[in-house]
């Protein structure tokens, strides 16, 4: 049970897909321009990764180790179909905002990823965490993006107004606001991390001085 | 097909809807390989050279395969097969005849099989030229030229970008802000210049 945690936790914290490994980062920029299109891209590529990693877990002694990333990638690309279809039917809307981007998860670095590093290795019930894992990290990755977007480059939230008497500044929601945010985010991750192991560092120093 | 078409389609591809600056496709190995010129040059022609083929064949299969048998929906899994085959055989090929070119572009050449701006140009050549599920016009050249010149467009996009990144070697930055959050920052002030382009086409 404890492991079953860990596995759905690293997915949304150390090993986040987009600010810890910086994977899938076309469709995290492409579609976060409004939280709605983003949480719609977050359940998309979530439904496909665990999907995908349930069923290459459970066939993984089945498959020769030469052809294994073909398998992979026919796998991924049926539930990404599956996707596909769900959301031409049920989700029209959504499915002309996302646009390109719902085929093209079948070529985001993350599916294939955990596919071949967590899924190839490891039992039908932690690939299922894993995969829920990190679906849900890159769900909150893309939200957290597009939440900065949305409310600096339309003035909104979620659809609704926010800012009352502030001039939207329209770069955002469009393509530079993307690279900007993403360049800053992934700065203030790497100003943490340098900031917790200087931390260590003077602390070891530290101790030298004492011995 | 005539030529103002073509014009358009060139424009279009390379300053307006440059794949990487305003479509946010393949921004993996713009990221990865844009430190220097070199090999940034090499990996723009392997995906001009991929792109413009796989433009063809996913014509070729959409045209005479999936739209006669009526299964469309099966876009994604036949054309992703097609280009992952495609560029596994060139690399076999370019390995046995011709060790230079394999030094020069052939190692990104695994890499490209899951860079997305292959596939995106695929589905946008089945997405523009088809219209509900007949062939435009001419539309196997137009498929052809935007391959091409969405290529051409990457190829650019990486050359000023792995120009600039040469020179911000020298500088001091914040060390937290060092190679991506950099890049990502670069890209973002490149992106706002190309959006003055916008302007440029209907």
């Amino acid at each position: 049970m404890k492991r079953l945690l860990k596995e759905f936790t690293k997915g949304i914290t150390i090993e986040n897909p987009t600010f810890g490994l910086v994977l899938g980062l076309c469709p995290a920029l492409a579609v976060s321009t409004s939280v709605y299109n983003a949480l719609g891209m977050g359940a998309a590529a979530t439904f496909v990764l665990v999907g995908s990693n349930i069923i290459i877990s459970a066939v993984r002694k089945v498959i020769p180790d030469q052809i294994r990333i073909p398998c992979y990638i026919v796998i991924i690309a049926t539930f990404v179909t599956i996707v596909e279809l769900l959301m031409k039917a049920y989700m029209p809307s959504l499915d002309r905002a996302l646009g390109i981007f719902v085929p093209l998860i079948v070529v985001n670095c993350i599916v294939l990823g955990r596919a071949e590093a967590f899924a190839s290795k490891n039992n039908v019930l932690h690939s299922f965490c894993d995969g829920l894992g990190m679906g849900v990290g890159f769900t909150l990755a893309l939200c957290l993006i597009a939440s900065i977007r949305e409310v600096l480059g339309s003035g909104k939230f979620l659809g609704m107004s926010i800012m009352k008497g502030f001039e939207p500044a329209i770069m955002m929601v469009l393509a530079p606001g993307a690279l900007l945010t993403m360049g800053l985010l992934i700065g203030l991750v790497n100003y943490w991390q340098i900031k917790r192991k200087s931390g260590k560092e003077i602390r070891r120093a530290g101790c030298h001085g004492c011995g | 097909m005539d030529a103002a078409k073509l014009m358009s389609i060139m424009i279009s591809m390379v300053f307006i809807n440059n794949f990487i600056l305003s479509k946010f496709l393949g921004l993996c190995p713009f990221i990865g390989v844009s430190r220097e010129s070199k090999p940034a040059i090499s990996m723009g022609l392997a995906v001009t050279f991929v792109m413009t083929i796989a433009s063809i064949i996913t014509w070729l299969i959409y045209r005479y395969l999936l739209v006669p048998f009526d299964i469309t929906y099966m876009r994604t899994i036949s054309f992703i097969l097609v280009i992952a085959s495609f560029v596994q055989f060139v690399e076999m090929a370019i390995r046995k005849t011709s060790p230079g070119l394999y030094k020069a572009f052939g190692i990104y050449l695994p890499l490209i099989t899951v860079n997305c701006a292959v596939l995106g140009v695929a589905v946008l050549n089945s997405e523009a030229f088809f219209l509900n599920g007949y062939a435009v016009k001419g539309s196997f050249l137009m498929s052809v030229a935007q391959g091409f010149f969405a290529g051409i467009g990457y190829l650019l996009a990486m050359l000023l970008m792995s120009g600039i990144r040469e020179r911000l070697e020298l500088i001091n930055v914040p060390k937290s802000l060092e190679g991506v959050p950099l890049a990502f920052i670069v890209a973002a002030l490149m992106s706002l210049a190309f959006m003055g382009f916008s302007g440029f086409s209907r």
